[in-house]
C-alpha cells in the first residue's frame, strides 16, 4: 500500500466511525475544511504512527504542520513506510 | 476490663471439628492453635513487641497472624512481592523492633528479636504476658504513591462479620490485603475450612485444586473472575455464594458468574482498608441503589463532586506516620477517592479521582470504558489506559482478552471500535484496541493499569 492509500483509507475509516461526512478528498482540500475534528486528527496521527512507526507531527514545528490533504500525504511520504 | 478477644479466642469460640486452613503447599489444623506455635517456646520474644510479618506462604501467614494476635503489640502484615526497601521503610513507620520470617524470604532488617515461621507447629506454652490488643497494620491497596498504613484492631476488621451456619471458604485473594483477611476472619470465627492459593499458583490450577474439596463460599476481585470464567475449571466448582470485591463489578462479569454458577447467590462487596466494610449488592447488577445515599444508621455515604464518602464504624483507626494525613473529615466521613455517577436512581463507580485520562480536556474514566468494552460479545476483560497524542494530549487505548481465539485482528478492532462507538461517545471511543492474550494483575488481584 502507498503512503498515499495508507492515509486515504485510514481518513475514511476514522470518519465512519466517528460519523463525520467527508467531502471528496482532493489534494488542495483544506483539512480544516474536511471535517475532521481535532480527536479525528488525534486518532489519525496514532494510527499512522503505529502503521509507519514514526509520527512527523512529534519531530515538526506547529509552522511546519501540513494544511491540506496533499500536504498531509506528502508530510508522511517523507518517512519511510 | 475485660480482657480484648483474640482471633485464636475466636477460633475456640467457634468450635467444630476438624476445620483447617490450607494452601497448596501446607495444612494447619485449626484446633493445633490451641497448644501450638509456628514460634514454639520462643513464642515469648514476641510479647509486647511490634513485630513485621514477611513472608512467601499464606499457611505461614495465617499462622503467624493466629499466633501473634493479642500477644503482639503490632503486627505489619508485609504482602507479598514487597521489595525490600518498601518492607524496610513500612518497618519504621510501624516502629518494629521485631521480624518474623520464612526462610526464603527474610528481608534485611536488623531488629532486636527475629524468628522463623515454622510449619508444622511445635509446642508454644503460656508466656505469662498481658493480652494485649494488638493492632494490625495494613498497607492500603492504592495503585499509585507510597503505601499508606492502616490501623485495625481485630474489633474493627471483624465488626462486619455476622455469626453465620456452615460455610466453607475459598478465595483467591492474599489474606494480607483487606478483602482477603476479610475472607480468613469469616472463615475463623464460622463453622468450616478455608482454602487459600498457594504463592504464584495460577487461577486455574487453584480452581482444579478446589473441586470437590467441598467449597460453598469463594471470593475474588472482578479480574480473578474475569480469568476464572476464562477456564472451564470453574465448572470443577459449585459455591452457594460468590463474592467480587476490590474493584468496580461491571454487569458482564455479574451475567459471566451468574451463567457459570446459576445456583449461587452472586454478591459485589463494597470495602476499602481504610473505611472497611460499606456494603454488598446481591441484585445481580452492577452499582447500587441511589436511595442508600439517603440512609441514616451505622453507615452513611454522601457524594462531594462526584466523590463517595462513607462513614462507617469499622472504619481504620488511623493512619501511621506522623506525616499521615486524617484518615476521616471531622464529621467521620472518609473519602474513597471513587467517583460515582448517577443513571436512574442507580450510583455507579465510574473509576478512582486520581486516574482520569484527559482527552483534548474531556475527562475519561477508564473503568467506565472498561464496562462497556466488558459488555461486548466477544470480549472478556479489557484495560483501557492513556496513549500520547501530540494533538489531543491524550487518547484512550485498550487491550482485550477475547472469549474465544478470533480471525483477522485488524478487522475485529475495526469491529469492536465501531460497537463501542454506539454506546460511548467520541472521545471516549478507543482510537486502538489490541488483542492480549492475559492481562496483569497486581499483587492484591486488581488489574494493573499503566504508569
Amino acid at each position: 500500500m502507498t503512503v498515499r492509500d495508507l492515509v486515504l483509507t485510514e481518513i475514511r475509516t476514522i470518519a465512519a466511525e466517528q460519523e463525520k461526512a467527508l467531502p471528496p478528498l482532493d489534494d488542495d482540500l483544506l483539512l480544516l475544511e474536511s471535517g475532521l475534528d481535532s480527536l479525528c486528527f488525534a486518532i489519525l496521527v496514532t494510527r499512522l504512527d503505529d502503521a509507519t512507526g514514526r509520527d512527523p507531527f512529534a519531530a515538526a514545528k506547529a509552522s511546519e504542520f501540513p494544511r491540506t490533504i496533499g500536504e498531509l500525504i506528502a508530510f508522511y511520504e517523507l518517512v519511510d513506510v | 476490663m475485660s480482657e480484648p478477644a483474640t482471633l485464636a479466642g475466636l477460633i475456640a469460640r467457634a468450635g467444630g471439628a476438624g476445620r483447617t486452613l490450607s494452601t497448596r503447599d501446607h495444612r494447619l489444623e485449626l484446633s493445633e492453635f490451641a497448644s501450638g506455635s509456628p514460634f514454639g517456646a520462643e513464642r515469648a520474644r514476641f510479647a509486647g513487641r511490634s513485630v513485621v510479618l514477611s513472608v512467601s506462604d499464606m499457611a505461614r501467614a495465617a499462622a503467624a497472624l493466629i499466633d501473634l494476635d493479642g500477644l503482639a503489640r503490632r503486627i505489619l502484615l508485609c504482602p507479598p512481592g514487597w521489595e525490600a526497601d518498601k518492607i524496610a521503610r513500612a518497618a519504621a513507620l510501624a516502629e518494629a523492633d521485631a521480624l518474623a520470617y520464612d526462610e526464603a524470604l527474610a528481608p534485611p532488617l536488623a531488629l532486636d528479636v527475629a524468628l522463623p515461621v515454622s510449619i508444622p507447629l511445635t509446642p508454644g506454652g503460656e508466656t505469662g504476658a498481658p493480652i494485649l490488643e494488638t493492632e494490625w497494620v495494613l498497607p492500603t491497596s492504592g495503585t499509585s504513591g507510597p503505601p499508606k498504613l492502616a490501623v485495625h484492631t481485630l474489633a474493627t476488621l471483624a465488626g462486619a462479620i455476622a455469626p453465620a451456619p456452615l460455610q466453607e471458604w475459598a478465595t483467591f485473594y492474599d489474606i494480607r490485603r483487606y478483602g482477603g483477611l476479610q475472607i480468613f476472619l469469616r472463615a475463623l470465627s464460622g463453622q468450616g475450612s478455608l482454602r487459600l492459593a498457594g504463592a504464584d499458583e495460577p487461577i486455574e490450577s487453584f480452581l482444579a485444586r478446589l473441586g470437590g474439596s467441598g467449597l460453598t463460599h469463594i471470593s475474588g476481585t472482578p479480574t480473578h473472575w474475569r480469568k476464572a470464567l476464562l477456564s472451564a475449571a470453574t465448572a470443577r466448582i459449585a459455591p452457594q455464594y460468590v463474592r467480587l470485591s476490590g474493584e468496580i463489578a461491571d454487569d458482564a462479569v455479574l451475567a459471566g458468574l451468574a451463567a457459570a454458577f446459576p445456583n449461587a447467590r452472586i454478591e459485589h462487596a463494597y470495602a476499602s482498608t481504610e473505611a472497611g466494610v460499606v456494603f454488598a449488592v446481591g441484585d445481580g447488577r452492577a452499582g447500587f441503589p441511589a436511595a442508600w445515599l439517603k440512609q441514616s444508621g451505622a453507615i452513611e455515604m454522601k457524594l462531594v463532586d462526584g466523590g463517595l464518602f462513607v462513614k462507617t464504624p469499622r472504619r481504620a483507626l488511623r493512619l501511621l506516620g506522623a506525616a499521615a494525613p486524617a484518615l476521616a473529615d471531622e464529621a467521620g466521613f472518609v473519602d474513597t477517592g471513587d467517583m460515582i455517577e448517577m443513571r436512574e436512581q442507580r450510583c455507579y463507580f465510574v473509576g478512582r479521582r486520581g486516574g482520569v485520562i484527559n482527552v483534548g480536556g474531556a475527562k475519561v474514566h477508564p473503568e467506565e470504558v472498561e464496562a462497556v468494552l466488558n459488555s461486548l460479545a466477544p470480549v472478556r476483560a479489557s484495560r483501557v489506559f492513556a496513549k500520547a497524542s501530540p494533538i489531543t494530549g491524550a487518547l484512550v487505548a485498550a487491550e482485550v482478552v477475547l472469549k474465544a481465539p478470533a480471525g483477522e485482528a485488524r478487522a475485529l478492532e475495526r469491529e469492536l471500535i465501531a460497537a463501542a462507538r454506539k454506546i460511548l461517545p467520541p472521545h471516549m471511543t478507543p482510537a486502538r484496541i489490541a488483542f492480549v492474550d492475559d492481562l496483569p494483575m497486581t499483587d492484591a488481584g486488581k488489574l494493573r493499569r499503566h504508569g
